[in-house]
């Protein structure tokens, strides 16, 4: 077993006072896959954006430890600087700004020393030939017009340029034709052996291509169930009523 | 803040100034003497010493403009402005010869290692006069000429008395007027027929004297077949007392002729900078206006465009970054005078800290100009609530067959945006900057490499201490 990552322990989060998370408990250790399923509103995404750091979330109990430090005093950016990463459902759009700059500016942010340009740019080559993106993109603004699926390539994109200790992955299969779900998972295979990686997704064939060691279902802010990769395939075919709480007649 | 950043920049752009190095320095305070004054001490003829006086006249019985920021603009004490004052004794070509303390000011900005690359020639006001300039061999050898204006005066008195103020009369408002009476300094320039230079050539103005306006006159002619790209930048160190600039800009872009002017002004936040500027495009010509406004206390300036002759084009793109107690009144005015004449607006502002930047635009389609085409578009970026922006679009269409867009938004920095960037590694400042670059690139791209890299800087460092 490789080191602790990330520890949440008994979290609640609101947002604008509704409660969101109750009780959320989950161990990551270096590489180690865990897949999140659950339906929409479960809170899934909440724990990915709460983990990063997003400002809207008040964290009402508990705790989250990266790599040992307490994250409450920890600013985004600093997050990100320690390894942390976050691949975004719907990542923003920031136009006017060029790829191959913010590429570059985000990976000396984060590794905080100056990258140099032959060095990086042979880097991202690489990066991109192994996601099979063409060069052009880099000239090309950050998500201004991109496709569903080309917003996605371009977070693994970074993942992989930016080398995380943890990963968080949302919903990043999420509208992919199944060339594209090849790749992407091709990039997350690539990075998970070194780190930790929390994939959270609605469907079970990402799984044909990223095996996990842990799958958890969520329902209303916490954790139910926790099993292996033949919890998914439960899922895909008897769905989350089994595992509702008998409700009171 | 990255350290290559502000070693690209230096701390210029907010404070340091060199030590008054003045030879002649009029008194303040402007009456018809010093305007004779000043033109005797230029041996200039007598035409424009009468120009002058005219214009002297005309400014002092023109009222103030009824609109826009009065308050600001009534804050102007011009009894309390030096309308003349030169620093260096002549015009000098050699860079080893330029005085020291200037030289440093220059090094500072950046301009000897900018003219390796980029100068066709230099010519940088430093106060009143150009102090330097350069004009490259190749340049000369085209025949054209590029000189200081006064120098343009005295060389081509032929040139500059067949179009100067032809474009901006001295009574086309109270600050032309203004200028044509104190005016200093400033470009002349001539292409002739068919020539095109490759190069842009370029100027840097900056104000280093406390209360010294500022009163430079530009003419460039692009005669027919002919094309220039002409760079000007500005900036300015900060004093606590307020400065004027009000400078005439004209371009006379003949049959098929292209002229691109390109500024970047980076006024400190005491100046009034209230310059007119305006070109004419005859008959299949453009000309172009690429216009970036930082800083200074009150901007007005409207670059305008007259499309005289058959299928001449008119493109304006301009930003403006308003800041604390600043406010930028910014805009572009076209004229379609003839058929077929098409004009692209692009006017781009932020407003961060409680500043404000207007768009005032004019849009003009005579009666008999058929067949013309604009587009206007207007962008607000607001950086907080405090902060303001407003549009003034005039538009006077004479003819039905015109084909006129007109797209304004105002938008603010989402969260969204904030904290995807803050998640890649980027402080809240750093994406800010980042999203602010973006929002003028469609600007940048438009400037030579090392202007946009500088700008790019420029408002990296605007967004410094802006947050929280």
């Amino acid at each position: 077993m490789g080191e602790e990552i990330l520890r949440v322990e008994n979290l609640h989060v609101s947002v604008e006072g509704t409660p969101i998370l109750n009780g959320m408990n989950l161990v990551i250790h270096r590489g180690e896959i865990h897949v999140i399923m659950g339906r929409n509103g479960a809170g899934k995404s909440t724990l990915a954006s709460v983990v990063m750091g997003h400002p809207a979330y008040e964290i009402t109990q508990g705790s989250i430890h990266y790599m040992g430090t307490d994250l409450q005093e920890m600013d985004v950016f600093e997050r990100a600087r320690a390894g942390m990463f976050l691949s975004f459902q719907y990542p923003a759009v920031i136009p006017g700004v060029k790829v191959g700059t913010f590429l570059k500016k985000s990976v000396q942010a984060v590794r905080n020393e100056e990258v140099k340009g032959r060095e990086f740019r042979k880097e991202l080559n690489e990066a991109m030939a192994s996601l099979e993106m063409q060069k052009s993109v880099t000239n090309r603004y950050v998500n201004d017009g991109f496709s569903g699926g080309e917003k996605k390539r371009l977070e693994i994109l970074q993942m992989l340029l930016l080398k995380p200790h943890l990963a968080l992955l949302d919903e990043t299969d999420s509208g992919l034709d199944i060339d594209a779900l090849r790749i992407v998972s091709r990039g997350i295979n690539a990075i998970a052996p070194n780190a930790g990686c929390l994939i959270i997704t609605h469907y079970q064939r990402l799984l044909d291509h990223v095996k996990p060691h842990f799958v958890h279902v969520m329902i209303d802010g916490a954790i139910v169930q926790s099993g292996g990769p033949e919890l998914a395939h439960k899922l895909e075919s008897e769905g989350y009523e089994w595992l509702d709480a008998p409700k009171e007649a | 803040m990255s350290d290559d950043a502000r070693e690209a920049v230096g701390d210029y752009q907010y404070g340091f100034h060199d030590p008054e190095n003045a030879t002649i320095r009029f008194d303040k305070g402007l009456s018809e003497q010093v305007v004779r004054d000043i033109s005797e001490l230029k041996n200039e003829p007598e035409w424009m010493t009468e120009l002058r006086v005219k214009a002297y006249h005309h400014f002092m019985e023109r009222e103030m403009p009824d609109w826009g920021n009065c308050g600001q603009l009534n804050g102007i004490d011009f009894d309390n402005v030096t309308y003349f004052l030169r620093s260096s004794n002549a015009t000098e070509r050699n860079w080893d010869d330029v005085p020291e303390d200037i030289k440093n000011t220059f090094d500072r900005l950046g301009i000897p290692e900018a003219e390796q690359k980029w100068l066709g020639g230099v010519t940088a006001q430093y106060e009143s006069e150009a102090v330097y300039h350069s004009i490259r061999e190749d340049l000369e050898a085209q025949g054209v000429l590029f000189l200081d204006m006064d120098s343009g005066l005295r060389e081509h008195p032929e040139i500059v008395k067949k179009y100067f103020g032809t474009v901006v009369p001295h009574s086309d408002n109270k600050f032309s007027a203004l200028n044509t009476a104190v005016w200093s300094g400033g470009s002349f320039i001539y292409v002739p027929k068919g020539v095109h230079v490759e190069m842009p050539v370029q100027a840097y103005f900056r104000i280093n004297a406390k209360n010294m306006g500022q009163f430079e006159r530009t003419l460039i002619i692009a005669d027919e077949g002919s094309s220039i790209h002409y760079v000007e930048g500005c900036t300015a160190p900060t004093y606590s007392t307020d400065s004027l600039h009000s400078a005439v800009v004209e371009l006379i872009a003949m049959k098929d002729a292209k002229i691109r002017y390109s500024t970047i002004q980076n006024w400190s936040a005491n100046v009034y900078n209230l310059v007119t500027k305006r070109g004419v495009a005859h008959e299949g010509a453009t000309v172009e206006w690429v216009d970036g406004n930082i800083g200074s206390k009150l901007t007005m300036k409207y670059p305008a465009v007259l499309l005289k002759g058959e299928g001449a084009h008119a493109e304006i793109i301009s930003v403006a970054y308003a800041g604390a107690g600043q406010h930028q009144d910014a805009g572009a005015k076209v004229h379609h005078l003839a058929p077929n004449t098409t004009s692209n607006i692009l006017s781009k502002s932020i407003s961060k800290n409680g500043g404000r930047s207007s768009y005032r635009g004019m849009l003009q389609v005579t009666p008999k100009a058929h067949g013309c085409r604009s587009k206007i578009v207007c962008d607000a970026l607001l950086l907080d609530s405090e902060s303001r922006s407003d549009t003034y679009p005039t538009m006077e269409v004479g003819n039905s067959t015109a084909d006129l867009e007109h797209e304004a938004s105002v938008s603010k920095v989402s969260g969204d945006q904030l904290f995807y960037l803050m998640s890649r590694g980027f402080t809240e400042e750093e994406a800010m900057g980042l999203i602010v670059n973006g929002f003028f690139e469609p600007f940048t791209r438009e400037l030579p490499m090392e202007y946009a890299v500088e700008l790019n800087k420029l408002l990296e460092l605007e967004m410094e201490g802006s947050i929280g």
